[in-house]
């Protein structure tokens, strides 16, 4: 192995097949995540950053570390940096609206509603209900549901614990009124609260491998998850996610995925437009 | 289609903002401070205003009280959009009467998701 010289080219060497093959194939087994060989591009530029640190010149030198299995942890940063963390604030605000309707539908008996965010990432979805919830709360008096938010990835979770966005984060989505009342500043960060952190259980979870959450819920959002996992994945989560519904309860799917010809544990809800629920 | 004047002092920020705003189906007007925008609106008000605030001649903020004020046939969206990015300004914009909050450098996806929080885009 060479480490990189003070001299190197900035531009990197191409990977090898077998550096892309072993990359994506750690991936997969880790967390069921595919990535397409047309996309192969983005191990490049999700890993620079772990090149860099580890002051390596090239993917092949990255997998060669990996292999040799000298560090424990080299598994785990590879696949926390290629995870796929895409999120912001209010993502597909519509779909806010009819959660609101979903919860309050939930809450008839008088009881408290319960949401598992599934592949919350850097936790702006459990912030947003949270901040939603916490807002309503303070107008009507409802309860705030319990909010249970897990990701794949520990950095992932991590950084949901701690609330903590940039300013490019910060304003994805997040109405300003929103963002001063439930942030505070800290340099050009902005870190949320604890009165709305603490309305959120965050926990590491492996869609794929680990038990859901204890209990049932009423809402489960599992947004631009299931599109980047194989068919023989989906058919392990599906059945995860309908055994954690409670009966009428309702699952979220991203905007542009749907259940239909992939599993027949749900169907579309009659009640809430794009929403799923199990048959009845 | 929706209108938007974009108020800022660069000539690069509008000309950025600009194009960002016509992919978004938006007919742009510009002013490079805050009095020649209270002219604009006088003469026509727009759907939105991009407001930066530190200009000269007459401030963002001037402009926004004098607007919030002036005696105009519908109230116009106005989303700041300035390097001020300090909590104190935020709350000043806000009370002035400030729909959304843009802090600089921005790109596409946030002024689009911030125009989609005011019901512009």
């Amino acid at each position: 192995m060479t480490p990189r010289s003070a001299a190197s080219s900035p531009a990197s060497p191409p990977a090898s097949q077998t550096a892309i093959n072993v990359l994506t194939a750690l991936l997969e087994a880790r967390t069921g995540q595919q990535i397409a060989a047309y996309r192969s591009w983005r191990l490049d530029t999700a890993l620079k950053p772990l090149l860099r640190d580890r002051n390596l010149d090239t993917l092949d030198q990255l997998v060669t570390q990996l292999l040799e299995g000298n560090d424990r942890l080299i598994g785990d940063r590879i696949v926390d940096a290629l995870v796929n963390q895409e999120t912001s604030f209010f993502r597909d605000a519509q779909v806010f609206e009819m959660l609101a309707e979903a919860v309050a539908a939930a809450e008839s008996g008088g009881r408290r509603a319960r949401i598992w965010c599934a592949g919350c990432s850097t936790g702006q979805e459990p912030l947003s209900l949270a901040m939603l919830f916490a807002d309503r709360h303070e107008t009507t008096g409802a309860p705030v549901p319990e909010i249970v938010a897990t990701d794949v990835s520990d950095a992932a979770i991590a950084r949901a614990r701690a609330g903590r966005f940039s300013q490019f984060e910060i304003q994805r989505g997040l109405p300003v009124r929103r963002m001063v009342r439930w942030f505070d500043t800290t340099g050009s960060d902005w870190i949320a609260k604890p009165d709305l952190l603490k309305r959120i259980v965050f926990r590491r979870m492996n869609l794929m491998a680990d038990p859901a959450p204890v209990g049932r819920f009423d809402i489960v959002l599992c947004r631009n998850v299931l599109l980047y996992l194989s068919a023989t994945t989906k058919e392990q989560v599906f059945p995860k996610i309908a055994a954690a519904l409670n009966p009428g309860g309702v699952f979220v799917m991203g905007a542009g995925e749907t259940v239909i010809g992939q599993t027949r544990l749900f169907e579309p809800s009659k009640r809430f437009r794009g929403f799923y629920e199990t048959p009845r | 289609m929706k209108t938007c004047l974009v108020v800022d002092d660069s000539k690069v920020i509008r000309k950025v903002a600009r194009h960002i705003l016509e992919t978004l189906d938006f007919t742009v007007t510009e002013a490079c401070d805050g009095r020649e925008a209270l002219a604009s609106c006088m003469a026509s008000i727009p759907d939105v205003i991009l407001l930066d605030w530190n200009m000269p001649v007459m401030s963002g903020m001037d402009f926004l009280r004098a607007l919030r004020e002036a005696d105009v046939p519908r109230r116009p969206k106005v989303v700041f959009c300035t390097t001020e990015n300090g909590m104190a300004y935020i709350r000043a914009a806000i009370e002035a009467g400030a729909d959304e909050y843009v802090m600089k450098p921005f790109d596409r996806e946030t002024l689009e998701s911030k125009l989609q929080i005011v019901g512009m885009a």
